[in-house]
């Protein structure tokens, strides 16, 4: 207790007293347990309900884009609103719900996972959770302005996105605050990760989800700034008079496409590595097999990681790069299927012959398996320079994307709750009605996305309201699909209240051939996740491979 | 309030709650709102001011908090090496930022103004929408914008730029002589070193601030004076921005010197400080190398 007896000033007193008793369950209480939070699983649980209320908002916008692509013709919204629609549906599905659900699994898990107390920054961590909620206020009040919500897609491409309205600085100012809390996010993940593991829990013994986090957090610091710099670049070109992206001024504004994707790229691998984390947690334990070459894993994890920075190009095949430029950025993306592959056979391989059971983390793990590696294909069809000339541009695209996004690192998020909850909660949840949840998902998001490989391949245009009736049969598939696809997420949040209220108590290991420490906690677990560092035995028991 | 450190604290150091992140939130958020309805004329500048009170506010706040905790001497070594990997890996992020103006200002002279002039892949373009444009670089583009041709001048490279290499490559030198004094106990060249940094640094933004001014008023060149003034004001500019933020935080230090603040071995604030120092250091000589002078 030796910092406690000379730490009056900055602590109240009476503190230094009673802080000895009553270990684990000593949290603050009412709403400054949330405002200033620095614990851990409070800020990982204020991410997890704030990606959620995203996904919600996100998804209505969806529902909106469906709605019009029903049927040809214009019906319910004006094409600059249904362009606001699919900017916006982007922006806030990957910086609103995909990045912070995956910040918040990172808060709730990693400390437990590496015998932590806490997060190595706790109150940057607070810092980087109540940036975004402003951050997002300000996005979605464009909705509001005069010139309506930026139209320009997620993508922001300089000379369209300059001529957005008033919402044109709201939208540069709330990504400049959204990259602000990647940043510090991945700041306290990497210190986190290489400060605070416990005595004995070496780098190639860390479990996989903490090992993509890890290498998640590099991209992060590595692309968001230069995002940043894009995006001051924008604001820059239409209040100050820089010509950037103008070439009558010596600019170019294929330059904001290159310095755009130079973060793009990054971010998609941003969205999809603590995925593949996932994946390889869920996958041994209900195959009940260690996973099958952790090594390789890590050593794919870190390729891609670095082959994401070399591949950006194969975005802007079409802009007329300079031929040189096109075969290396063909041939780089290419190579990305290769660690890319390891994963998939290292999962397989994990199940063969393993004593398999369906409970709903596994049934997530697997369709993630299947789909997202359709989701991979079509990229590797997309990487191909002859190929993307016709592809690009089109509904093909946006099927590739959105497999391996929903069935990819959507459904690992939703996996990783199924997996955890009852570990955070102490209570298991209904796994019946998430048996449910997993079909009607799977089913309805083939039935959403699947169609819109023909409509691509048959030449229909992604970001047009409108379209021609040829087209009209599959747009009607995709919108059935898609509107049962959201009404299925709505059994996600009551299967959640309903755990959390009245659900049966779990057990610590929860799953019966779960590794890892947190497993060796009790469910729930404690309020400061290891106050005393787990033995090295404890930990060699968890690192199972 | 009831504090959080249930933690063994001989083994670990946990930060109780602390109501200044969210300020900190709440005043980047005010600063983004006066700066969005001055820029869509709602309002005029003066809008940013709340915001930045607020932001000014925090730091003093928040920092006083945190040395006051150090001083306290309730920060363990493991927290002293959790602040130290987040200042380099931040600095790192710092880096990226610079990287993406570089990179403009890269692709800019080798790709996009040789492309403009009939050069390589997009012969057409000039041939057909500019077809007297030389493409050589300075350049305000093929259709002057900011000016007529050949209406501004650069900042030649050894006039004050040079000069403020020099000044800058000697800040480096005293804040590094100053950290030797500091661990080897030596206050009162601690002192006088680290006092002559921070003059360095406020040297050089005053420089800086004449050159900007001759600039605009003799040379022409503004930083609407096309891709040259975009890339040249805002590469110098942000780092202009960063060297009086290093210099704000070296007067920070000092006064915490004068203080008593730091033992030869504990002086995270200090080393932070100086890293930062030397990054800002390192990107100038870039931009000496690669703006003003090549
Ligand atoms: C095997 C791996 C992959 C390959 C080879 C690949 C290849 C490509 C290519 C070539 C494009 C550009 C298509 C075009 O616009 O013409 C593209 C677009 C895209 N990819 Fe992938 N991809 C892969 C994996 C992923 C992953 C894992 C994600 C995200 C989790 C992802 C997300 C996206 C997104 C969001 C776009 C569209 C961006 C836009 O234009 O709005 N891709 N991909
Ligand atoms: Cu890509």
């Amino acid at each position: 207790m030796a910092e406690h007896t000379h730490a009056p000033a900055a602590t109240s007193p009476a503190h230094a007293v009673h802080a000895v008793h009553d270990e684990h369950d000593h949290r603050p209480h009412g709403w400054r347990r949330w405002v200033y939070a620095t614990n851990h699983k409070d800020i990982g649980t204020m991410y997890l309900v704030f990606a959620g209320l995203m996904f919600l908002i996100g998804g209505s916008f969806a529902m909106v884009i469906r709605a019009e692509l029903f049927e040809p013709g214009m019906q319910l919204v004006d094409p600059q609103f249904f362009n606001s629609m699919t900017t916006m549906h982007a922006l806030f599905m990957i910086f609103g719900a995909v990045m912070p659900a995956w910040t918040g699994l990172a808060n709730w898990l990693i400390p437990m996972q590496i015998g932590a107390p806490d997060m190595a920054l706790p109150r940057l961590n607070n810092l980087s959770f109540w940036i975004l909620p402003f951050a997002f206020t300000l996005l979605f009040s464009t909705l509001f302005v005069p010139g309506g919500a930026p139209a320009g897609g997620w993508t922001l491409y300089a000379p369209l996105m300059v001529q957005t309205g008033d919402a044109f600085p709201m939208t540069i100012f709330a990504i400049h605050m959204m990259g602000a809390s990647s940043i510090l996010g991945a700041i306290n993940v990497i210190v986190t990760i290489m400060n605070m593991r416990a005595k004995g829990m070496g780098l190639l013994r860390m479990p996989l989800f903490v090992w993509t986090w890890f290498i998640t957090a590099f991209l992060l610091i590595a692309a968001m700034p230069v995002l940043a710099g894009a995006v001051t670049m924008l604001l820059t070109d239409h209040y100050f008079g820089t010509t950037f992206f103008t070439a009558t001024g010596g600019g170019d504004p294929i330059m904001f496409q290159h310095i755009f994707w130079f973060f793009g790229h990054p971010e998609v691998y941003i969205l999809i590595l603590p995925a593949f984390g996932v994946v390889s947690e869920i996958i041994p334990t209900f195959s009940r097999k260690p996973l099958f070459g952790y090594e390789t894993m890590v050593y794919a994890t870190a390729s891609i990681g670095f082959l994401s920075f070399i591949v950006w190009a194969h975005h802007m095949f079409v802009t007329g790069i300079p031929l040189a430029g096109q075969l290396f950025f063909m041939l780089s993306t290419m190579l990305i299927a290769v660690p890319t592959g390891v994963k998939v056979f290292n999962w397989t391989a994990t199940m063969y012959k393993g004593s398999l059971s369906f409970e709903p983390p596994m049934l997530f793990a697997l369709g993630f398996l299947f789909m997202f590696t359709i989701g991979g294909f079509s990229g590797l069809m997309l990487a191909l320079v002859p190929a993307d000339y016709e592809y690009h541009g089109t509904y093909f695209v946006v099927a590739h994307f959105h497999y391996v996004l929903v069935p990819g690192a959507i459904f690992a998020i939703i996996g990783a709750v199924y997996y955890w909850l009852p570990k955070w909660s102490g209570k298991m949840y209904d796994m019946r009605l998430a048996t449910w949840h997993f079909w009607l998902s799977t089913v309805f998001v083939n039935v959403l996305f699947f169609p819109q490989h023909f409509l691509g391949l048959a030449g229909m245009p992604r970001r047009i309201p409108d379209y021609a009736v040829q087209f009209t049969d599959w747009n009607m598939v995709s919108s059935i699909g898609g509107f049962a696809f959201g009404l299925s997420q709505l059994l996600f949040p009551y299967i959640v209240l309903k755990c959390l209220r009245s659900g049966e108590p779990a057990t610590g290991r929860v799953w019966e051939s779960a590794h890892g420490l947190e497993w060796e906690l009790p469910s729930p677990a404690p309020y400061h996740s290891w106050g005393e560092p787990p033995s090295e035995a404890l930990i060699a028991r968890g690192a199972a491979h | 309030m009831a504090q959080a450190h249930a933690p063994d604290s001989s083994k670990y150091y946990l930060p109780h709650n602390s109501p200044w992140p969210i300020f900190a939130s709440v005043s980047v958020f005010t600063i983004m709102l006066g700066a969005v309805v001055y820029l869509n004329d709602w309002t005029g500048l003066w809008s940013i001011i709340p915001g930045f009170a607020l932001l000014f506010t925090m730091f003093i706040c928040w920092f006083h908090t945190v040395i006051g905790e150090n001083q306290h001497g309730i920060y363990n070594l493991q927290v002293d090496r959790s602040f130290r990997m987040g200042m380099l890996w931040f600095i790192l992020s710092e880096v990226m930022f610079f990287g993406a103006f570089f990179g403009a200002l890269f692709y800019a002279r080798i790709l996009a103004v040789p492309w403009l002039g009939g050069e390589g892949v997009k012969f057409f373009t000039h041939f057909i929408l500019w077809p007297t444009y030389e493409g050589t670089w300075p350049t305000n583009g093929p259709a002057h914008i900011g000016g007529n041709a050949g209406s501004f001048n650069i900042v030649p490279a050894f006039g004050v730029p040079a000069i403020n290499t020099l000044v800058l490559l000697s800040s480096g030198v005293t804040v590094t002589i100053a950290h030797h004094a500091l661990r080897q106990g030596k206050r009162g060249m601690l002192i006088v070193f680290l006092a002559a940094t921070f003059l360095l640094g406020f040297t050089f933004v005053g420089l800086q601030a004449h050159e900007y001014g001759e600039s605009y008023r003799e040379l022409g060149l503004r930083l609407s004076t096309g891709i040259y003034g975009s890339t040249f004001f805002m590469l110098t500019g942000f780092h202009g921005l960063h060297v009086t933020i290093g210099a704000t935080m070296l007067v920070i230090i000092w006064l915490r010197v004068l203080r008593g603040h730091f033992t030869p071995q504990r002086h995270f604030a200090f080393e932070a400080v100086s890293w930062y120092w030397h990054f800002v250091d390192v990107v100038w000589l870039g931009l000496f190398i690669f703006v003003y002078w090549l």
